[in-house]
């Protein structure tokens, strides 16, 4: 009997909720270590970056005015359908990343651990990194860490999914929206998490996944005015200036990154979460 | 501005535009949880078998089957005035309706279509739905409704006026409406959605109460958001506190944006358990809707066959 | 036109799942137990439920022993993030099992089906998925950069909320690597005991949990066990002082949550019919089976009269019988016993010379069941001004200025929770630094959260539950 023919999967963009197709209307081929043909990936322009954008504004609102219980929920709802599809991520990840299965398993397993980590930091961000202030005077001052808004992600280029999720998790735990440039060359883990992240009960458009290339579309979510904070790390280090000055120009939070692309299996600390919050600081007299 | 009846605290209210805005910010105010939550909590009574059947009856009882369109024709007012009289025509028993509410010009096509049913013919007017015109406009648009035998008129309150605090010019335009409606009840529309706050709904409920509206009705049904359970407890509330105050009972009327039969007995709810059972009755409460009165109907034959039924079984009109 | 009668709407009472016989759960183990069986009653109609086998000395020692080596061998020593992930488990399966745990727990307790499916049961889950999320970062709870658990916690819970205040105790302490002697009250134990199941599904380790039914002298086995790290008490405050003096001079660690008589403050400027529900809520939620119930309501004399007319007509739209119907608003008193003190507490008060009202709802001829009263003109010399009722009977009293209100406030030995209601900021916030209470709302009343600290002042206890301050209860900083 002959081998049965699998059917492929043309892999998409994750704009807003839905799975639509480049508006460039080009892809690129994405190889395996080996160089074996795996997929056409969509090669996100700057319109798909425009959409993208204007998606993650419209889900701003619905995703930070969301209560931090109900952000710990969905963000765990996450981590169970991540483990779901588990065998899917360690094949994907052992293609992408040309490592053996085994270390690939422990590459999604620490993936799945650190999203549970991150959602379980919704409801302790106010009360780790908040404040009642001790002001001198008759007045109560408290002080609330709150979402920055939009953040343009460059994810890694080299971990597909650990460190795609160490990026991204942060950025939806302390309550804001992302467009997330994936890795170029290993793009697969990234579209199959925008699927999970589809039937998550995650509102559409709060994670708004991109394929292409960090260098052609770093500069239009870097420059972008509608874009509150970029982190990247995805983009090479000799870009990463270029990047910061565009940014400058509306005061963007630009994550400090290290040169070289980090050990994504090491524990975080919360300096992606800090980065992504704005604290604000309320007065109130007391008085009868 | 006086107006006579009145007990002397809410008399001396209504003495001149000073007395009234010290009444109306006198006011407690309403706290917007405490009352959302309060909707909410009474929105999951599980209101089942003949209860829910005497509910959906009420409610049928209660429904201004309305149209406002643009493209209202003297076809379409006569189509919905034969809804009104037969809304289930399967269903000789189904109760009819409260009243058609069509634009004034129709008026005189719907008060012939509905004659001898019982039924009331409501009409828009002052310049429905922005209101923005001069006052005697607005009471021409009235006097059209009423001459042509419409019995109530429902008007909209001057919002422009009542949110820059010119609330006597608010208060006297109700009055010289309600005057000019002669016999016809007067339905006075406050349009909660651009109010915004829960404050200024009580608020406007109490201007409109003072000035002698027989009901104080949520929304045109033009502006999102209509009718909420949150605005209509307030103005249940409202009307409640004026019964307490003077003996008087005036109607509330939510409109905009209830559909369901499930919304519709939430609302049942709220008058039962936030007015009382005294407002449980057409001449005190209204439902301002048109797409309601079918999935009221639908639920109607599910309650009575024992099987859910489908909408192919309605007439749509 | 007939009156707006809400036919019966009951949730069917097969959904609990109900067993003839619960059996204690022991190192992961459903046991038998050597105490005497306890019936549970279902206090609606005064029937048996099911026979519960207790704990007696020698099982809470089995009890005590297996949570000790769950502690040594596995729980103690396992990263945080693989025992959050049990913890999430365990809320993932209340959530699973919600409507079964709400049906048990108010045929057990007596407490409308509407409250134990809106609040008790949701409120659990969300306790368990809180502190799931803590027992992996506990280096970020303030208390040093890495807290210790303290061992096996005997815990001792009250039959007001049996789920929730089994939440609110098993929770933090399975975060931060505790393991668990647990007793339900007598008189509510069985969710307790689903709750094991649970435990059991969740594959949490054998031992980390251990839920012991039994009376009071399985608690005193429990508290006088020389091998329990932690005693963590709700309850009276006649108990809760007993406990003190028992642990008194031992290692043991303590955290008391005992008894309350919050002041309800409402000043003229309230918004009135929001301050109305807020009263009906402060204490009729429950039955008034609530630590923290607003039971004497403080009103600015200027409002008095307006605010008790109101009070008076919400008080009687609510809904009193079937705890199982679901437009039930209040339920069963808990036992024969809390209703014998109920009665006699709100006879002292007309013997006082309290005015008496009581809504005319229909109250059912069998179960306990107490018709909730308002008493106005209570002085602050009434015993019903004093002494915690613990069933829906309001007190109502007046005062004239902010400082009288919270004089009159603080005049208690208790200190557990505090109301305000006004539309002034300021004075809100000042009121709130003056109330000698662990917590005090505001415009709102009985809000719980896992992410909120709770516990009392004076009487009412020591120790907070809840929020990143709860974790220290249950670890060395």
């Amino acid at each position: 009997m002959a081998d049965r023919v699998s059917v492929a999967k043309t892999y998409k963009l994750y704009i807003g909720g839905k799975f639509p197709r480049s508006e460039s209307g080009r892809v690129y081929p994405v190889h395996d270590a080996k160089g074996r043909f795996l997929a056409n990936a969509a090669h996100s322009s700057r319109k798909d970056v425009r959409d993208a954008v204007a998606a993650a504004r419209k889900a701003f609102a619905g995703w930070s005015g969301a209560t931090a219980y109900n952000r710990g929920q969905v963000l765990y709802r996450v981590a169970e359908m991540l483990e779901g599809r588990r065998e899917q991520f360690v094949a994907e990840v052992a293609a992408s990343e040309n490592i053996p299965a085994r270390k690939a398993q422990s590459a999604v397993d620490a993936a799945i651990d650190r999203w549970v980590w991150y959602a379980g930091w919704t409801d302790k961000i106010a009360t780790v990194l908040g404040a009642a202030n001790p002001v001198a005077g008759p007045y109560f001052s408290f002080t609330v860490p709150e979402p920055t808004g939009v953040v343009g992600i460059l994810a890694p280029q080299r971990s597909a999914l650990l460190g795609l999720v160490s990026v991204l998790a942060p950025v939806l735990a302390a309550g804001n929206t992302a467009v997330v440039v994936s890795s170029a060359d290993r793009p697969l883990p990234a579209i199959t998490l925008s699927e999970v992240l589809a039937t998550a009960d995650l509102p559409g458009g709060v994670v708004n996944m991109l394929t292409g290339r960090a260098a052609e579309l770093g500069s239009w979510l870097a420059a972008h005015a509608d874009v509150n904070a970029l982190d990247p790390t995805g983009a090479e280090p000799a870009e990463r200036g270029e990047l910061a000055r565009q940014a400058a120009d509306t005061v963007k939070r630009v994550l400090a990154v290290p040169e070289e692309e980090p050990d994504w299996s090491q524990r975080p600390d919360l300096g992606r979460l800090r980065t992504y919050l704005e604290p604000k600081t309320v007065w109130h007299p007391l008085g009868v | 501005m006086t107006s006579s009846t009145l007990p002397t605290g809410l008399a001396d209210a209504t003495r001149d535009e000073a007395s009234l805005r010290r009444f109306l910010h006198g006011l407690p105010g309403v706290d917007q949880v405490g009352v959302e939550q309060r909707a909410a909590g009474l929105a999951t009574r599980s209101i089942k078998k003949a209860a829910k059947l005497w509910a959906i009856d009420t409610a049928i009882s209660m429904v201004d089957l309305t149209t406002l369109e643009g493209a209202d024709t003297r076809g379409k007012v006569q189509a919905l005035a034969a809804k009104a009289r037969r809304p289930d025509p399967d269903r000789p028993d189904t109760p009819r309706v409260a009243a058609v509410c069509v634009y004034p010009d129709l008026a005189a096509t719907a008060v012939q279509a509905v004659a001898g049913s019982g039924i009331e013919v409501a009409s828009v007017a002052t310049a429905f739905p922005s209101g923005r015109s001069a006052r005697s406009i607005k009471l021409a648009d009235v006097a059209l409704a009423v001459d042509s035998g419409a019995g109530e008129v429902d008007m909209v309150i001057d919002r422009g006026a009542f949110l820059e605090g010119r609330y006597g010019e608010v208060f006297e335009e109700i009055q010289e409406i309600k005057a000019a409606c002669g016999e016809a009840h007067l339905k006075v529309i406050l349009e909660t959605g651009e109010l915004a706050t829960y404050d200024n709904v009580r608020r406007a409920s109490w201007l409109a109460l003072l000035a002698g509206g027989d009901f104080i009705k949520t929304s045109t049904g033009k502006v999102s958001p209509a009718a909420t359970l949150p605005v209509t407890h307030v103005m249940l509330q409202a009307v409640r506190d004026w019964y307490t105050t003077t003996g008087e009972l005036r109607g509330v009327k939510p409109a905009g944006g209830i559909r369901t039969t499930k919304d519709a007995i939430r609302y049942l709810v709220a008058v039962h358990e936030v007015a009382g059972e005294e407002w449980l009755t057409p001449r005190l409460f209204r439902f301002g809707a048109s797409s309601l009165l079918n999935d009221l109907l639908l639920q109607r034959r599910t309650q009575l066959d024992g099987h859910y039924s489908g909408p192919d079984y309605l007439t749509l009109d | 036109m007939p009156a707006f009668d809400y036919a019966p709407a009951p949730e069917s009472r097969d959904i609990a799942n109900l067993k003839p016989s619960y059996r204690p759960f022991i190192g992961g183990e459903f046991v038998p137990g050597s105490g005497e069986p306890l019936k549970t009653l279902n206090p609606a109609t005064e029937e048996v439920l099911a026979e519960v086998g207790t704990a007696s000395a020698a099982d809470v020692d089995t009890a005590v022993q297996a949570a000790r080596k769950a502690y040594e061998r596995t729980w103690s020593k396992m990263p945080g993030a693989e025992r959050a992930k049990y913890i999430f488990r365990i809320a993932r399966l209340i959530q699973e099992r919600s409507r079964e745990l709400a049906v048990l727990e108010s045929l057990d307790n007596g407490k409308p089906i509407k409250e134990s499916r809106d609040a008790d049961v949701p409120t659990a889950a969300a306790h368990f998925f809180y502190h799931a999320g803590w027992a992996d970062k506990l280096d970020y709870a303030g208390l040093g950069p890495d807290p210790r658990p303290l061992g096996v916690a005997g815990q001792i819970i009250p039959w007001n909320f049996p789920l929730l205040m089994l939440a609110w105790k098993i929770a933090p302490a399975l975060a931060t690597g505790n393991t668990v002697v647990l007793k339900p009250a007598e008189t509510t134990p069985l969710t307790a005991l689903v709750f094991a199941e649970i435990c059991q599904q969740a594959e949490l380790p054998p031992g980390v949990v251990n839920i012991v039914p039994g009376a009071g002298d399985t608690g005193a086995e429990i508290v006088n066990h020389p091998d329990v790290d932690k005693i963590a008490f709700t309850g009276s405050t006649e108990v809760g002082k007993l406990i003190q003096r028992s642990v008194a001079g031992t290692r043991k660690k303590l955290t008391l949550e005992l008894g309350g008589k919050a002041a309800n403050v409402v000043f003229d400027d309230a918004p009135l019919d929001q301050a109305v529900e807020g009263i009906v809520n402060g204490i009729f939620y429950n039955q008034g089976h609530v630590c923290c119930a607003g039971s004497r309501l403080l009103a600015q004399e200027s409002v008095v009269d307006e605010l008790l007319a109101k009070l008076r007509y919400r008080v009687s739209t609510l809904r009193l019988g079937d705890p199982l119907d679901k437009n039930t608003d209040i339920g069963a008193i808990n036992s024969a016993e809390q209703l014998a003190k109920i009665r006699e507490l709100a006879e002292s008060g007309e013997a006082e010379g309290a005015q008496r009202w009581t809504s005319s709802c229909p109250v059912p001829d069998r179960g306990f069941f107490f018709a909730p009263t308002v008493f106005s003109g209570v002085q602050q010399s009434m015993r019903i001004a004093r002494e915690e009722i613990f069933g829906p009977v309001l007190s109502v009293l007046t005062f004239r200025t902010p400082d009288e209100a919270v004089a009159k406030a603080n005049n208690t030995p208790y200190g557990l929770s505090a109301g305000i209601w006004t539309e002034k900021g300021s004075r809100i916030l000042w009121m709130a630094n003056q109330l000698r209470a662990g917590v005090v709302w505001a415009n709102t009343f009985n809000r719980f959260d896992p992410a909120a600290p709770f516990g009392g002042y004076q009487e009412s206890g020591f120790g907070r539950e809840g929020g990143r301050t709860g974790l220290e209860a249950y670890l060395h900083g």
